[in-house]
């Protein structure tokens, strides 16, 4: 019997009625709603460590916590509980969230200061950590979809915050529809699993998996991985994270970056009892994960607009956690650390870009920027920490997480392993050289700004955040790989050492010196591209390769052409039909009883002797009948 | 005298009447007419009592008289008061009814 917790409701509780507020007090709430914000963004922060440290306190069994809300749904077999559950997963996830959360809150208020509708962004920010916090506590897969859903709705609400630019708008809608296409997978996820197991609770579920049919967990795996690549924008769903980028730079650190892309990783490794018992749709992850890896770091590659080259990155980097969840029990706990350390320096580089936007009077291409180091050395500092952190350069964050992947990939076994391996490296590799470009192209080099202004750093509200977020890059690889810590503590949700190591084909060494390899390859390609003094216009003339990545390898080509197009002309006929077909029935029954009651009106003239006349008439017909039917 | 005389005598007379008023224009005499097809119709009742030799077509002769009477009531009524609105006792006149 799990212990039971009072606590976890105001985890959700807390934001959503400050968010309630925020957008009910209307304009009253605007000289306060931020600090309210704040303030509870930081509550729920210390809720999450209270439970933290009670949790650490306890025995590794007795961790988890549950708290039933109500009675949700009790129809027939379907009995669904409004339950929150917090468990080593979850609390990683929460601790995640609410923390990097409140540092992006307070560095709202510096970044939004001149914003006018400020008090709306703060409301729809804490609409957002509650919705998140929902989806990692519900204890059953149908609580999660009302947080899956809620933070759908969030992102579509934050990209599309300047909704008065169509292009933002328009965004926003993409980035809502691609998400609905995953939330179907989800659902229908939902269903099969309750057709198979009359339950639709994690642990209800967990223990019936032997029961059901590998046929069966297939399915279920396949929906889910489809759920996860609409959320984290994971291939053939991938194409609407760039165009998220339209959203306030918070929102793009926050959702698009730290939080609620990785909920598909969480949806996976939340799952692990269903894809362990499917290999397929295991296998069906690894290559999902393995193309993304490449093809957001390739798309990366040749981005001249800040944010939607770390987009590009964040894209290629979920992939890399795709990719290890799909590789088994050991994996989900690497997936896991490189989603935490990926949360830090990843929303650090996008508020390091932000308060480069904020100094260069939001500007966001990169071939306008340059020499901006000198300007503002603590946001290139940061970045430039944050940097190292996601190349994987020994002993910062990223090393710790990246090449625990790249060697879970080589030790997958077999031909598969070695192709994993090389795609992780190889991608290992990429983010080097774009991430090099990144940096070169912004703080080093001649300044191409065409204006004489010089930028100026930006106020401490906003460089504190970022200052903890690098000191998280910094050291959270360090803290979650030591003793294995990470793993230790989420063995009892995944079981990552029930696998036995079965050989290792590379050993750890080895690994680390070979992606130390790929990335200096990486780096010093990039510089010796980008080291001479650069032209403030992206080079006309280039390769095909390149003219691909500038258009996001043709995927809005490709979804127009194969969905958007043939959808619309379905539609158009449709509509067609309905017009001809359904609608021509109901008008031809209204004009047929229309022309027959304007030809008999013309019996009513008026005449007494008319009418005295018709019913004469009619008499005379009704004794013809009855003597006809007499006679 | 064959009896059957009264019933023609009775299916002339509602002619007339329904002749006159399909066709006359002043309201009394379309009045008259109808009480004639009325009174055709009482005499085929007391004709067909007589055939079938029992009362009850009598009694309902005397019926129509009652319903008659009354009608005349209501119908005098009307009459006087179109032609005081009207200054005219047309049928035609009073058509307000039409579409």
């Amino acid at each position: 019997m799990l212990q039971t917790s009072a606590n976890l409701a105001w985890l959700i509780a807390l934001p959503l009625f400050s968010s309630a507020i925020l957008l009910l007090i209307g304009k009253r709430a605007n000289s306060w709603g931020h600090v309210m914000a704040c303030i509870v963004s930081a509550s729920t922060f210390t809720i999450g460590l209270v439970e933290f440290f009670a949790m650490q306190s306890r025995s590794a069994e007795n961790r988890a916590v549950t708290q039933k809300l109500f009675t949700w749904i009790s129809v027939g077999s379907l009995n669904v509980d409004a339950a929150l559950l917090l468990d080593q997963l979850s609390i990683c996830f929460v601790l995640l969230i609410t923390g990097v959360g409140t540092l992006i809150h307070i560095y709202s208020i510096a970044y939004m200061s001149l914003d006018l509708d400020r008090r709306r962004f703060f409301a729809y920010l804490n609409l957002f950590i509650a919705a998140m916090l929902l989806l990692v506590l519900g204890d059953s897969y149908l609580n999660l979809y009302v947080g899956w859903e809620g933070v759908g709705l969030a992102s579509y609400l934050l990209i599309g915050f300047w909704n008065q630019k169509p292009a933002y708008a328009t965004a926003a809608k993409k980035a809502f529809v691609a998400n609905r296409v995953g939330d179907a997978g989800l659902s229908l996820a939902i269903m099969i699993a309750f057709a198979t197991f009359g339950d639709v609770s994690f642990s209800g579920i967990k223990e019936q998996t032997e029961l059901a049919s590998t046929t069966q967990l297939t399915a279920i795996g396949l929906m889910l991985l489809l759920a996860a690549c609409g959320k984290s924008a994971q291939f053939p769903l991938q194409s609407w994270l760039g165009d998220a980028m339209a959203g306030p730079t918070p929102v793009s650190a926050l959702i698009h970056a730290a939080t609620m892309v990785t909920a598909g990783v969480y949806l996976i490794t939340r799952s692990n009892f269903i894809f362990d018992a499917a290999p397929t749709a295991q296998l069906m992850v690894v290559i999902v994960g393995g193309i993304t890896l490449l093809f957001g770091a390739i798309i990366g590659t040749a981005k001249d607009d800040i944010k939607k080259a770390l987009a590009a990155s964040t894209m290629s980097q979920i992939g890399y956690m795709i990719l290890a969840t799909g590789l088994g029990p050991i994996g989900y706990a690497f997936a896991i650390m490189h989603l935490l350390t990926h949360g830090f320096f990843k929303a650090s580089m996008f508020l390091g870009a932000g308060s480069v936007m904020h100094g260069m009077k939001d500007e966001v291409n990169m071939r306008r920027y340059g020499g901006i180091g000198k300007f503002m050395p603590i946001t290139a500092l940061t970045f430039g920490l944050a940097y190292l952190a996601i190349i994987g350069v020994p002993p910062f964050a990223g090393f710790y997480s990246k090449d625990k992947i790249i060697e879970t990939a080589f030790n997958a076994g077999g031909s598969k392993g070695l192709l994993l391996g090389i795609t992780t490296l190889l991608g290992a590799m990429i983010t080097a050289f774009y991430m090099t470009r990144v940096v070169l192209l912004t703080f080093f080099g001649n300044e191409r700004w065409g204006h004489k202004d010089e930028p100026a750093e930006s106020p401490a509200l906003m460089l504190i955040p970022i200052g903890l977020l690098s000191v998280g890059s910094v050291v959270s690889g360090f803290f979650l790989a030591r003793g294995e810590a990470l793993v230790h503590w989420l063995e009892p949700v995944v079981n990552p050492l029930k696998e036995h190591h079965s050989g290792e084909f590379l050993s750890p060494i080895i690994v680390s010196l070979l992606t130390l390899t790929a990335v200096i390859i990486g780096i010093s390609i990039a510089v010796n591209k980008y080291r001479s003094a650069q032209a403030d216009l992206a080079p006309e003339k280039v390769s095909i390769l390149t003219t691909a990545a500038r258009k996001d390898l043709f995927q809005d080509s490709i979804n127009e052409a194969a969905f958007m197009r043939p959808g619309q002309s379905l539609v158009g006929r449709l509509l067609k039909i309905d017009y001809l077909v359904i609608d021509g029935l109901v008008r031809a029954v209204g004009s047929v009883s229309l022309t027959a009651a304007n030809k008999l009106r013309t019996l009513q003239n008026g005449y007494v002797r008319s009418y005295a006349l018709m019913m004469v008439i009619g008499a005379l017909a009704l004794i013809a009948v009855i003597w006809s039917v007499t006679a | 005298m064959a009896i059957a005389n009264y019933l023609y005598l009775s299916a002339i007379l509602f002619t007339i009447g329904a002749i006159g008023v399909v066709v006359r224009r002043n309201s009394i005499v379309v009045f008259m007419c109808i009480e004639l097809m009325l009174n055709a119709a009482n005499l085929a009742f007391v004709t067909f009592a007589r055939i079938n030799s029992n009362l009850e077509g009598q009694v309902v002769a005397f019926f129509t008289m009652v319903v008659a009477a009354c009608e005349v009531v209501v119908g005098l009524a009307i009459i006087v008061t179109i032609y005081r609105s009207r200054r005219s006792a047309s049928v035609d006149d009073a058509s307000l009814l039409k579409r």
